[in-house]
């Protein structure tokens, strides 16, 4: 499976476009991280690409087929899309998150089937949840939350799995298991999309970057290539040194 | 599993409760009597249907049998019909609305209600006219709302908050139709209905009731999963492919024929809506697939129950929404701190 964006254009308000111009293609088997400072249109291509907003200008498509052609159903098979917060408004266990994402394969009028009950069982045990499986989603640590939702994407059964700051409000340590066992899903052929505001995360757990300034694509390439300190000046507009080899990092420079 | 087996058990819940309401009232009947004429009117039905002839009731006064079957059977009916909607109805909007503490009576339903049946009361006194147009204000208060909600752009927020401006308009004229009414017989009559109450149900009006309801019901028994589906935020739920706007109106719509059936036969019923699908979540958990059938077994039960008091507590009857406003409230305060207490907190 393929997944392309083609001078991709969007905008909010008309004449004031968020984004210009992108394209981009995600490849299965690796992680992508999408770079760029707030507002730069990190989450809007984020939308683009999962199909729940529609491109003003260009086109994304899967395996060739725009995804406007696609039913929402079918769209949801093929990519799943993570928001970044999840918050029910009722205690569901983390068994019964993971299972709504068996949405797509439950008939209008059906239930949930030994299928995808097995489904759902199989994505928690992917990321290791096994243990948490009928604990209440209130009751989790953050880091534990963002696991749960993104085995609900797994449980989906898309080949790309699109996720909205997997990273943020997480402490180092938890930051760590959730891109490690996303790298984990990425070894058995899965593509991921993942925006971030850390340089150092798509250094360590990145197999390819984009960094994306005021709604323009800066640059697409493996980590060393495009977390630079000059290309990183480029799209925040401050100075960044680089640290270390292995493994490298960088920091905003104090002058 | 187990939890979902309990959550199936409670819809034989209602079937003891019903069974002691045929017993009790002004004039109590043994149990042995109940049985037979229970008995014989299902010997009865099969006969007719086979065209055989029926068999004879031995044993039984013919007033009893007629007490039990033409008096008390609808009205426990009734009763359990009412409280199964409400409860039923209040869970899905509880879930649609990603609010716990709305129930089936948001969105204009029970204000459309109320001033069909005081225009009805006003104009045209009579039971069907009384049913009729409490139905059609009901309907149509909630399809002000959704016009309204629809027109500003069809989010959760916008509709609740059409619902509220709806409730108020139609509430200011109730309050006309109200201040216009004989205060010798009409106004007290509009006032008496208000409260809700079921005195009033025979048998003709289980008919309608009883189609409502069935429609309403089964829809919810097969989209009873799909509801946890309408908990998540629209753009969750879009990207899952679920087509969330269509499917949060359909919901609200079979919802309010649910809630506005209940209303037109039983009046203004407060707080089953709200308590009981609390309940019920503290008993088998929130996924929907569990919870509907235990709200609907816990509502018919509850609603039963205090009809039965609410006919024989005192010498005259209580309007059972004072009843279920006397009882809820303070049910629900200690639903609620009990609620707080368990998670450290809201939510």
């Amino acid at each position: 499976m393929r997944l392309w964006a083609r001078g991709v254009g969007y905008a909010y308000v008309r004449g004031k476009p968020v984004l210009q111009g992108i394209t981009l293609e995600v490849r299965a088997g690796e992680i992508l991280f999408l770079l760029g400072p707030n507002g730069s249109g990190k989450t809007t291509l984020l939308d683009l690409l999962g199909g729940l907003r529609l491109p003003g200008e260009g086109e994304v498509a899967l395996d060739g087929r725009p995804l406007s052609a696609l039913s929402p159903r079918a769209r949801a098979r093929a990519i799943a899309s993570v928001p970044q917060f999840h918050e029910p408004p009722f205690n569901f266990t983390a068994w019964e998150v993971v299972l709504m994402g068996r949405a797509p394969y439950v008939r209008l009028l059906g239930q949930p089937g030994p299928r995808d009950r097995a489904a759902a069982d199989r994505a928690l045990e992917a990321l290791g949840l096994t243990g948490l499986r009928d604990r209440p989603y209130y009751t989790l640590s953050g880091g534990e939350r963002r696991l749960v939702v993104v085995a609900r994407g797994l449980a989906q059964g898309a080949s790309f799995l699109l996720l909205d700051e997997p990273d943020a409000h997480l402490d180092p340590a938890n930051q760590h298991r959730v891109l490690r066992a996303v790298g984990g899903l990425v070894e058995g052929g899965l593509g991921v999309v993942a925006t971030s505001h850390s340089p150092n995360n798509a250094l360590l757990y990145a197999h390819r970057v984009a960094l994306l300034a005021v709604g323009r694509l800066l640059s697409v390439g493996s980590p060393p290539e495009v977390v630079t300190p000059d290309l990183l000046q480029n799209a925040y507009g401050i100075p960044f040194v680089l640290v270390g080899d292995a493994p490298r990092a960088v920091l905003p420079a104090l002058t | 599993m187990t939890r979902s087996r309990l959550a199936w058990g409670f819809l034989l819940l209602p079937l003891p409760v019903a069974f002691g309401a045929l017993l009790v009232g002004r004039y109590p009947i043994s149990p042995g009597e109940v049985g037979a004429v229970l008995v014989h009117a299902v010997r009865e039905g099969v006969a007719r249907l086979l065209g055989l002839e029926p068999p004879a009731l031995e044993g039984v006064a013919p007033v009893v049998q007629s007490l039990v079957l033409r008096i008390r059977l609808p009205r426990v009916g009734a009763a359990a019909l009412v409280g199964a909607n409400l409860a039923v109805a209040g869970a899905v909007y509880q879930g649609v609305f990603r609010n716990p503490l709305v129930e089936g009576r948001l969105l204009g339903v029970s204000s459309g209600a109320g001033l069909g049946a005081a225009l009805a009361l006003l104009l045209l006194p009579r039971p069907e006219t009384v049913q009729t147009l409490a139905f059609l204000g009901g309907l149509g208060g909630v399809a002000l709302t959704a016009l309204l909600g629809w027109a500003f752009g069809g989010g959760v927020l916008v509709l609740v908050i059409a619902g509220v401006l709806v409730e108020s308009f139609l509430s200011a004229l109730l309050g006309i139709v109200k201040y216009t009414a004989d205060p010798q017989g009409t106004l007290p009559a509009i006032t008496y209905w208000l409260l809700g109450g079921l005195s009033a149900v025979r048998v003709r009006d289980l008919l309608p009731l009883g189609v409502a309801s069935a429609a309403g019901l089964a829809f919810f028994f097969l989209v009873r999963w799909r509801v946890n589906l309408l908990t998540l935020a629209d753009p969750e739920a879009e990207a899952l492919g679920v087509p969330v706007r269509a499917m949060r109106y359909l919901v609200v719509a079979m919802g309010t024929l649910l809630v506005a059936s209940a209303v037109s036969v039983g009046g203004i019923v407060g707080w089953v809506g709200l308590l009981v699908p609390h309940a019920a979540r503290g008993l088998v958990g929130p996924d929907y697939a569990r919870l509907l059938p235990a709200a609907a077994g816990l509502g018919a039960a509850l609603v039963l129950a205090l009809d039965t008091l609410a006919r024989t507590l005192l010498p005259a009857e209580i309007p059972l929404g004072i009843l279920t406003g006397l009882l809820g409230a303070p049910l629900f305060l200690a639903l609620f701190l009990r609620f707080l207490r368990e998670r450290g907190g809201w939510r």
